[in-house]
This record gives C-alpha cells, structure tokens and sequence, in this order.
C-alpha cells in the first residue's frame, strides 16, 4: 500500500469538513463536519502506524483516543446546542452574536435580533 | 522506513479495494456538507464513516474498523439524530442551511486542500509500506493499551466521566448557577 493513497484521502476529507465548518448555518451541521475533520486525523493515525510499524501501536491507540475524545465532544456539544435552542429557539450560528460588537456588526451587516428570548436574567442585560 | 516500493502502476488489489472506499468517503463527505436535507446529511455520514471503517480494514487495523462501526456508525450519528430531532429541525429541503461566507469557505477549503495534498504528495510520495494482517487485532492493541497506554487510557475514562455529567448539567433546565 503507498502511504500517498489514505493521506490524500484524509487530506481531502480534512478540507471537505474545513468547508462545512465554514460554510455551514446549522450547529449541527457544523458539528458533523468536526466528526469529519476528526476522522481525517484519524485516518492519517493509521496510515502512519502501519507505515512506521510501531511496535507500541501508538497510531491506532490514539486513534482510539481520538474516538473516545470525538463522542465526549459531540455529547457536549450537542448539550450546549440543545440549552441555545431552549434558550432562543434558533440555532443558526449566523444569528448567535450577542458577543460581537455591536460597531463591528453593524458595519457587517444589519444586526439581527434573536428570534427568541428566554428568561435568563444575564441576557436582560445585554445592551 | 523504506523499502522497495512497487510502483504505482498496476496498483495492487488492496490499493484498488482502498482506492474506492476513499472515494466513496470523499463524495459522501461531499454531500454531507452540501446537502440541502439536514437529515440526509447524517445519513450521508454514516455511509461516509462506514467506507473510512472500510479503509481501515484494509490498512490492517481490524479494532479500530470495529470501533469505527461502533462508535461513530452506531452512537455519534443516533446522537446527532437526536439532536436534528429535539431542535425541531425542517425534515424536507430548507434552502437556508448555507451561511452568506459560502464563497469564502470554498476559496479556504481548496486552499487547505491545495496546501495539504501537495505537501503530503511532496513528502510522502514514495513511501511503501507492505500490508501484514493481525497488526491491528484486538490481541496487540489491547497488550498495547494496557500496557504502554494505560495512564492515558485511565485518564480518558475520567474525561468521559466529566463530558457526561457535564452533558447533564447542560441539559437539565433545574440547575440553576449560583446567585
């Protein structure tokens, strides 16, 4: 097997997750293409491991890892998606920007309000 | 390590085998991020996922192929159907699941991708590494791990433990922070 084959292949799939964090609206959406990211390392990991021979498996092990660390991020993230639809009933990443500026968003663009608003007392003080 | 690399025509059975799978992986990663069903995109991903588990049995690594099937096939994906699911999501078409950037993130992904296949092609263009079955069977990992890896191993088991309760608190309404 040439080395040349699963590392373009995990390059590749590295970009198509790079557009889909970029690109996407949906938190969830952004979330899937994260797991693509990660399983282009992933697939880097084992190339690299049966290319090197490592006789402590340390690629596949940390595949592994990777795998474990890839479903504890995606049970977090979507917890925190789930309390920002709770919270606003919207999960557009493009709408979340109550951290920003309110300058720099109005020369971005018209600022635009959160469809929903909960009950939380920290964001009555927002300005 | 080096050794007498074959050249890249014919490519072998293996190579071919692999060569499709990456194939499939690519288009179906295609389509989840440019798909304009939120579900299909998920379902996309396990096909996507499934061909990656694929590869990686043909690369000899058997464990971590099952893994794959296991975690990301079975409980990441249910995971994020759910998530479709409880955020009351379109289930049709939705025309707005691309954000205004959508130009900007085509023009960096073909940069990264231009960057990283050259650099990957430059430098990696004439390893070879011959294929030998049972390197990454359950019986050498598992020594591995427990052995040479069990303190990070352990450690990962605390991480699990704080993602979970943490998932927890997110997701229960009747948790307040403190006054």
């Amino acid at each position: 097997m040439h080395i040349v084959y699963p590392v373009v292949v995990s390059a590749l799939l590295f970009s198509i997750g790079v557009y889909g964090v970029l690109a996407r609206r949906n938190a969830i959406l952004v979330l899937m293409s994260v797991e693509l990211m990660l399983n282009a390392v992933n697939l880097n990991l084992v190339a690299f491991d049966v290319w090197l021979r490592d006789r402590l498996h340390g690629g596949q092990v940390l595949t592994l890892f990777v795998i474990v660390i890839a479903a504890a991020e995606i049970g977090l993230g979507l917890a925190i998606v789930l309390a920002v639809y709770r919270n606003r009933q919207s999960i557009d990443v493009d709408r979340l920007r109550d951290l920003s500026e309110t300058g720099a968003s109005e020369e971005a663009g018209p600022p635009e309000e959160p469809v929903g608003v909960g009950e939380d007392a920290d964001r009555e003080a927002r300005p | 390590m080096t050794f007498e690399a074959p050249g890249f025509w014919p490519p072998s059975g293996p190579e071919v085998v692999f060569l499709l799978l990456g194939v499939v992986a690519v288009g179906s990663a295609l389509l989840v991020v440019t798909t304009r069903q939120l579900v299909h995109a998920a379902l996309w991903l396990v096909l996507c996922f499934g061909a990656l588990a694929g590869g990686y049995l043909v690369l000899t690594a058997e464990f971590v192929a099952w893994v794959q099937v296991l975690i990301y096939v079975g409980a990441i994906v249910v995971l994020l159907l759910f998530g479709i699911m409880l955020t009351r999501a379109p289930i049709g078409r939705s025309a707005d699941l691309d954000s205004g950037n959508r130009w900007a993130a085509v023009l960096v992904a073909l940069a990264t991708a231009g960057v990283l296949v050259s650099v990957v092609v430059a430098g990696f263009g004439t390893a070879y590494a011959p294929l030998e079955p049972g390197q990454g069977a359950a019986k050498p990992l598992g020594s591995s791990i427990f052995r040479t890896w069990v303190l990070p191993f352990e450690a990962l088991s605390v991480l699990l433990l704080a993602a979970l309760i943490g998932a927890i608190v997110l997701s229960r309404t009747d948790i307040r922070g403190r006054e």
